[in-house]
C-alpha cells in the first residue's frame, strides 16, 4: 500500500470519528443532510404570504443541486399553519419533535411567532430571522434562541426621524396611525429617534381602529393642526384612503408612508398616482417592479433562479425577493458552522454576521449582528414616488446608529 | 336485533386512551388533547344544532370566550387552571344564555347569520379591550405544569406525568365527565324536548314544552361545553390571540359536528378527529391547493355518509345485526 491512500483511510477514520458522532448528537444532521423547518400560511386569510415560503424552498432547491453546503443537502420541510396561533404550535411541535430539524427558519407572522416564541426557547432550538417586523424578537438576554430579521417597525420610524432631524428641524409633524402594536412600534421608533425634539415636533398624533370605515375626519384634523409633515402609519386599505383624502382637501405636506403600504400596485395605484406623487417611504430591498435594476446583475440572477426553480412564483411580487434574500441569509449562517452544526452554534454564527451584502438587498445595505444585537438589518434608505415609482434618493440610514 | 354495546365499547376506548400518552411523543399528546378538546366544543355544537335544531355559525365565539376567561384569570390573578375551566364554563352558560333569549326570534337561516355576525364580531372587540386582552398580539401564558406530587420524581405509583401528559389527563377527564352528563341529559325527558323543539316547535309547545326556556336553556349548556373547551385550548397552547378565534374556527366546528354525525354523542369526537387531522393529511397531499383537497375529502365523506361517521356506523351494525340474525339488509 503507497502513503497516499493509506492518509486517505486514515483521514477517513479521523473523519468519521469525530464527524459523525457528533452530528448523530445534533437533530436534524447528518453527514448528507441538513434538515430545517419552517412554517408558512400556505391557506388562510395571510396566503398571500405563503410565497415566501415557495421561494425560500425553490433557493434551497438550488443550493443542493449546486452540490449543498460542506456536502450537506438541506432537506426543507416548511407546513401551513394557516396564520393560525394553535395551528403554529402543532407544526412547530411535529418539526421539532418528529422531524427533529435543526432548526426552524423563518416562521410567519407576529401571532404564530408568539405563540411559540417560549416553546423554542425552552426548547433551545434556534427560532431563526421569523418573518416579522414586531421589536420582540431581538431579545438575546431572555430569549437566545430567537431572531428577527427585517427591519423592525421601531427601526423604521427612527429612519424618518433621522430625516426629519436633519433635513426638516422646524418641521410641525401630524401623525395618523393603527391602534395597535404594529401603529404603537412604529410611533415608539418614531419619538425615540427625535428624542427631546419630540414635543416640539409632534404637533398631532390621531388614531385609527382597524374596524373603522374611515379616516377622513382624522385627516381633516390634522390638516387643521397646522401640520406640514404628515407621518402615515396605515395598513393598504387606510393608506389609500389616507392619500386620497389629504390630496381632495388641499393639503399639501411632506407626506411619509410606511413601507407596510409601499405597494405601487396595492396602494398608490388605487389613491391614484396623481394624488401619490412625492410621498416618501424606505426601502431595503430591491424593488423587482423598479425599472432601474432591469440591467442589474443580481436582479437578472434573482429573475433566472425564479424562471427555473420557482416558475409559478410572480416575478413582480417583492415577497419572492424577501424569500430569496433571507434563504441566503440562512446559507450564509450554515457555511459560517462549517461542521459544527449545533444548535449553538447555529446560533452563534447567526449572531456573528459581519458585513454581509446580499445581492437583492439595496446596494450598500449590509447585514450586521453580535451576542448582544439580535436584529440583523437595521439599515433603510429613502425613496420619493415619482408618479410612476420609488426613486431612491439620500443616504442609507442606519438605525442601530444614534 | 342486538343493541350496540355502547358501555363496553366506550370503557374499551378509554382503556386505550388512559394508556396512549405514556407510548407517545409530546407532540401526539398535543395532537390527541386538540382532539378531545374539539371533541368537547363539538359536542356543544351539536347540542344545539343537531338535538335542538338552532343553527350556530358563530361557536367560535363562545370558544374565545373561554379561552380569553381562562387566559385572563392565569395572567392576571394566578387562578390555577383547573379552577379556570368551571369560571370559563358558567360565564359562557351565562353569555350564552343571553345571547339565546334575543336569538328565540329567529329562526333557521336567520339565525346561522345573527350567529355569524357574532363570530365576525368577537376578534375585533377582542382587540377593543386591549387592556385585559394583550390587544392583537394576544396573551402569552405559562404552560399549566402538573400539580406536584404528579410532578416529582418520587409521584406515587411511579406516575410522574409531563406537562403534556398531565393536560391530555385533564382534558381526558373533562371530555368523560361532559359526555356522561350530555348523554345522561339527552336520554331523558330533557332531550326528547329538545328533540321535539326541532322536530315540530308547535306540536311540543302543545304537548306543554316551554320552548322559549328550552332553548335559550340549551343556547347556555351548549355555550358552557364550547367554553370550557376554549379554556381548556388555552392551557394547552399557552397562547391566545384574536388570530385563532376567525371566523373560519366557527365554519369548522359545523364542519366536524355534520361529518361526524348531527344529534350523536360520540359523533362529536369523530368529527373532532377529522377537522383535527384531515387538513394535515391534505396538506401532506398537496402544499399548493391543501384547501381543494380538504373539500375533496368533505364531499366523498358526505357522499359515502351522508348522516356523517356516526350515522354510517349505526347503520353499518344493523346491517350487520341483520345478516346476522339471517334477515336481508333493508334499511
Amino acid at each position: 500500500m503507497s502513503r497516499t491512500p493509506l492518509t486517505l483511510v486514515l483521514l477517513a477514520v479521523v473523519a468519521l470519528a469525530l464527524g459523525i458522532p457528533a452530528s448523530a448528537q445534533t437533530p436534524g444532521v447528518t453527514a448528507t443532510e441538513i434538515k430545517i423547518g419552517n412554517t408558512n400560511p400556505y391557506s388562510g386569510p395571510a396566503s398571500a404570504y405563503g410565497t415566501i415560503g415557495k421561494a425560500e424552498a425553490a433557493y434551497f432547491k438550488k443550493v443542493n443541486e449546486e452540490g449543498g453546503i460542506n456536502g450537506r443537502k438541506i432537506n426543507f420541510v416548511t407546513l401551513d399553519d394557516g396564520y393560525s396561533p394553535p395551528k403554529a404550535v402543532e407544526m412547530v411541535r411535529r418539526l421539532v419533535e418528529q422531524d427533529q430539524v435543526l432548526a426552524v427558519f423563518q416562521p410567519l407572522g407576529t401571532p404564530t411567532n408568539s405563540a411559540i416564541h417560549k416553546y423554542m426557547n425552552q426548547q433551545k432550538v434556534p427560532q431563526l430571522f421569523v418573518a416579522t417586523g414586531a421589536t420582540k424578537w431581538g431579545d438575546p438576554k431572555n430569549f437566545p434562541w430567537t431572531m428577527g430579521w427585517q427591519p423592525t417597525y421601531q427601526a423604521e420610524g427612527k429612519i424618518y426621524a433621522a430625516y426629519i432631524l436633519k433635513n426638516l428641524p422646524n418641521a410641525k409633524v401630524g401623525i395618523l396611525y393603527q391602534n395597535d402594536d404594529y401603529g404603537k412600534d412604529y410611533l415608539k421608533g418614531f419619538k425615540d429617534g427625535l428624542g427631546d425634539a419630540a414635543k416640539k415636533i409632534v404637533v398631532m398624533e390621531q388614531s385609527y381602529e382597524v374596524t373603522d370605515p374611515t379616516v377622513d375626519s382624522q385627516i381633516v384634523n390634522l390638516k387643521n393642526s397646522g401640520a406640514d409633515v404628515f407621518f402615515n402609519v396605515t395598513i393598504p386599505k387606510f393608506a389609500v384612503q389616507a392619500i386620497k383624502k389629504v390630496h381632495d382637501i388641499g393639503w399639501k405636506p411632506v407626506h411619509i408612508l410606511n413601507n407596510v403600504s409601499a405597494s405601487v400596485g396595492q396602494v398608490l395605484k388605487p389613491a391614484g398616482l396623481e394624488a401619490a406623487k412625492d410621498i416618501m417611504t424606505v426601502q431595503y430591498l430591491k424593488d423587482p417592479t423598479d425599472p432601474q435594476w432591469k440591467n442589474d446583475q443580481a436582479y437578472k440572477d434573482w429573475l433566472a433562479f425564479m424562471k427555473k426553480y420557482y416558475p409559478d412564483g410572480n416575478t413582480e411580487d417583492a415577497f419572492n425577493v424577501y424569500g430569496y434574500t433571507v434563504a441566503q441569509t440562512l446559507v450564509h449562517v450554515l457555511k459560517q458552522c462549517g461542521n459544527d452544526l449545533s444548535r449553538e452554534n447555529v446560533m452563534k454564527q447567526a449572531a456573528s454576521i459581519k458585513d454581509l451584502a446580499l445581492p437583492m438587498l439595496l446596494p450598500g445595505i449590509k447585514i450586521n449582528t453580535s451576542a448582544s444585537d439580535f436584529y440583523p438589518i437595521e439599515q433603510e434608505q429613502l425613496a420619493k414616488f415619482d408618479g410612476e415609482r420609488w426613486v431612491l434618493f439620500g443616504e442609507i440610514y442606519d438605525a442601530s446608529k444614534k | 336485533m342486538r343493541r350496540f354495546p355502547t358501555l363496553p365499547v366506550a370503557l374499551a376506548l378509554l382503556a386505550v386512551a388512559l394508556v396512549l400518552p405514556f407510548m407517545m411523543t409530546g407532540f401526539r399528546l398535543f395532537q390527541f388533547t386538540q382532539v378531545f378538546i374539539y371533541a368537547i366544543a363539538l359536542l356543544g355544537l351539536n347540542i344545539l344544532t343537531g338535538f335542538n335544531g338552532q343553527i350556530s355559525l358563530g361557536h367560535g365565539a363562545f370558544y374565545a370566550v373561554g379561552a380569553y376567561a381562562s387566559a385572563i384569570m392565569m395572567d392576571r390573578w394566578s387562578v390555577p387552571f383547573l379552577l379556570t375551566l368551571p369560571v370559563a364554563g358558567l360565564l359562557c352558560l351565562v353569555v350564552g344564555f343571553l345571547f339565546g333569549i334575543p336569538a328565540l326570534r329567529l329562526e333557521g337561516l336567520y339565525l346561522a347569520l345573527a350567529t355569524f355576525a357574532l363570530a365576525l364580531a368577537v376578534p375585533q372587540i377582542l382587540k377593543y379591550f386591549e387592556h385585559w386582552t394583550g390587544g392583537s398580539q394576544g396573551i402569552v401564558l405559562s404552560k399549566p405544569d402538573p400539580p406536584v406530587f404528579l410532578g416529582r420524581a418520587d409521584a406515587p405509583l411511579g406516575l410522574k406525568l409531563t406537562p403534556d401528559q398531565w393536560l391530555y389527563f385533564v382534558t381526558l377527564a373533562v371530555l368523560v365527565v361532559l359526555f356522561v352528563l350530555a348523554a345522561n341529559l339527552l336520554a331523558g325527558r330533557t332531550g326528547r324536548a329538545l328533540v321535539a323543539i326541532r322536530d315540530n316547535a308547535i306540536a311540543a309547545q302543545a304537548m306543554g314544552v316551554n320552548n322559549a326556556l328550552y332553548k335559550s336553556l340549551t343556547f347556555g349548556v351548549s355555550a358552557a361545553y364550547t367554553g370550557v373547551a376554549g379554556a381548556l385550548s388555552a392551557g394547552a397552547v399557552a397562547y391566545v390571540a384574536p388570530d385563532t378565534f376567525n371566523v373560519f374556527l366557527s365554519i369548522t366546528f359545523l364542519v366536524g359536528i355534520v361529518i361526524g354525525g348531527l344529534a350523536s354523542i360520540a359523533g362529536a369526537l369523530f368529527g373532532a378527529f377529522f377537522i383535527q387531522f384531515v387538513p394535515n393529511w391534505a396538506q401532506e397531499i398537496s402544499k399548493a391547493a391543501p384547501w381543494a383537497i380538504y373539500g375533496i375529502f368533505l364531499i366523498v365523506f358526505m357522499y359515502v355518509m351522508p348522516r356523517g361517521i356516526a350515522g354510517f356506523l349505526r347503520l353499518a351494525w344493523v346491517r350487520l345485526a341483520r345478516a346476522r340474525a339471517g334477515t336481508p339488509a333493508r334499511a
